[in-house]
């Protein structure tokens, strides 16, 4: 495996007790239906925090929230200590501020967004030479290494549609890496794959959690997230019902409603 | 050649067209190049505005939305011959009021810009409509992902919504042109000396109508025949990266 050019695992741990991510008393509404009921979550630096939780309890909502895809209906969202303003309204009041900060998060979707009408080249030079303004050769160089890294080297000059899904989302996070982001989300990574080509993405991601980075991690593979997180979060109808460790978890829950999850899932 | 002329009877033919006097030829090359001048003008007028418009449709608030769909629905409820006759009287009256006022006094308006005016207005109005579903085609995911990168907004809408909506926009757009350039014909009731009020002008003093208005229709043909090669191209490259839904290689 290729060296990764942009982060440095020593650094990334020294740096530990610093925060990367704190969600604040976060609630979001959608019209009558109240998705986040407060929500209170801090992340610091190379933490892998695991978010679990049925379908509509609101994880893939709470991540959304920390770039403001989703405008929270009230909360505070810090990023690296930086809090990003907003109205009473809950959009963003900043938006340079909060377009700086954007480019600090680096976001894996669940059905990988790549941009159709670029090569995998392309879309991974795409925002560091336009949005963050780095020399195109530089950020070529780069994004080859990243490609070679995820195991597609020899795709760069491929359009995304000849892909399989697997491969389209290991080079989403090839994107993802190109701007050295501070925090990765990841939005339900491998939920649009088929079975058999999720665990080359879980293989990446894993590698990523290794070396110290940051991640935010929304997923159904509980065997994964007992692997590779420090921390796990599990959601229920809005509210964090229990977090921990993984082995407090998964193999002590004291929820009843955590027990029921994961009895329904195993 | 002259003697294949003669054996076919278009000896006369060839002469009424010669480009040089006292052959029309020239004249109806000149008309062409007016009315093809005006197409691309109000074509380039009609994308300004059906860029904008599109976007202010789609993102605007209440009172630019209904403006606009005054504008669209108006524009497209009128038969396009009426709407020129408003459009050009209407256009050249009030630039010489303000003229007037001013103390200007009275200005001649060239035929070109007036054309291009009243064929962008209308082009405006059918851009809007084929840009705006261009744009909603496109997966809402590729706009939210630049979003998530920190794109600002004009970025986003120069290196994702318009390159991703290309594809779709193409089709409506090669017709909008194509009419375009037909639409010239309507500006011969104002006077403007495009081909078709040429080609009149030619028939009547030599009375040959068919063989002038046979060689005018053939140049139309020319132009939309070179338009699709032309619009082929863009499209080619507009659906890069998108498989031919008849499979083959990319």
């Amino acid at each position: 495996m290729d060296s990764f050019s942009g982060g440095d695992p020593a650094s990334a741990s020294s740096g530990r007790d610093k925060e990367a991510v704190r969600i604040e008393e976060l609630h979001k509404s959608f019209g009558e239906l109240e998705v986040l009921k407060g929500v209170n979550l801090t992340a610091r630096k190379g933490d892998v925090v695991a978010i679990i939780g049925g379908s509509g309890s609101g994880k893939s909502t709470m991540l959304r929230c920390i770039n403001f895809l989703e405008a929270p209906t009230s909360g505070r969202i810090y990023v690296g200590g930086e809090h990003i303003a907003m109205r009473d309204d809950g959009t963003p009041s900043n938006r340079r501020q909060l377009e700086r900060i954007r480019t600090r998060l680096g976001m894996v979707f669940q059905s990988f967004n790549l941009w159709t009408h670029r090569t995998l080249l392309e879309n991974v030079i795409e925002v560091p030479v336009h949005v963050l303004k780095q020399p195109r050769a530089e950020a070529i160089e780069k994004a080859q290494s990243l490609l070679k890294r995820v195991g597609l080297g020899d795709k760069a000059d491929v359009y995304p549609a000849y892909l399989s899904g697997g491969q389209q989302q290991r080079a989403a996070i090839a994107r993802a890496l190109a701007v050295d982001p501070d925090v990765m989300l990841f939005d339900e990574p491998t939920s649009a794959l088929d079975p058999e080509l999720v665990g080359e993405v879980l293989t990446v991601i894993r590698d990523l959690a290794a070396e110290g980075r940051t991640m935010l991690l929304v997923t159904h593979e509980m065997k994964f997230a007992r692997e590779v997180a420090d921390h796990v979060v599990y959601l229920y109808q809005g509210r964090i019902e229990e977090q921990g460790a993984p082995e407090q978890i998964f193999d002590a829950p004291k929820s009843e409603r955590l027990q029921q999850f994961l009895m329904s899932i195993n | 050649m002259s003697d294949l002329l003669n054996m076919l009877g278009l000896a006369q033919s060839a002469e009424l067209l010669s480009l040089s006097p006292p052959g029309w030829g020239g004249n109806l090359l000149r008309g062409l190049l007016n009315s093809l001048q005006i197409a691309f003008g109000a074509f380039g007028m009609g994308l300004v505005i059906g860029l904008f418009g599109a976007y202010g449709k789609l993102y605007g608030g209440p009172i630019l939305r209904d403006l606009l769909a005054v504008y669209t629905t108006v524009i497209r409820a009128v038969p396009e011959l009426v709407l020129i006759l408003i459009l050009y009287y209407l256009g050249s009256d009030l630039i010489n009021k303000v003229s007037e006022a001013m103390g200007y006094g009275r200005v001649e308006i060239s035929g070109v810009v007036a054309g291009i005016w009243v064929l962008g207005v209308v082009q405006g109005a059918y851009s809007i409509e084929v840009l705006r579903g261009a744009i909603q085609a496109v997966p809402p995911g590729q706009i939210e992902a630049a979003r998530a990168f920190g794109m600002p907004p004009l970025m986003l809408m120069r290196r994702v919504t318009i390159p991703a909506m290309m594809s779709f926009a193409t089709p409506g757009l090669a017709n909008l042109w194509l009419i375009a350039t037909k639409d010239t014909a309507l500006l011969a009731i104002v006077g403007f000396s495009e081909l078709t009020l040429e080609t009149r002008q030619a028939a009547a003093s030599t009375r040959a109508y068919f063989t002038f208005f046979l060689a005018a229709g053939a140049l139309y043909l020319i132009v939309t025949l070179f338009s699709q090669v032309i619009f082929g191209r863009i499209e080619r490259w507009a659906r890069r990266g998108q498989p031919s839904l008849r499979g083959g290689p990319r």
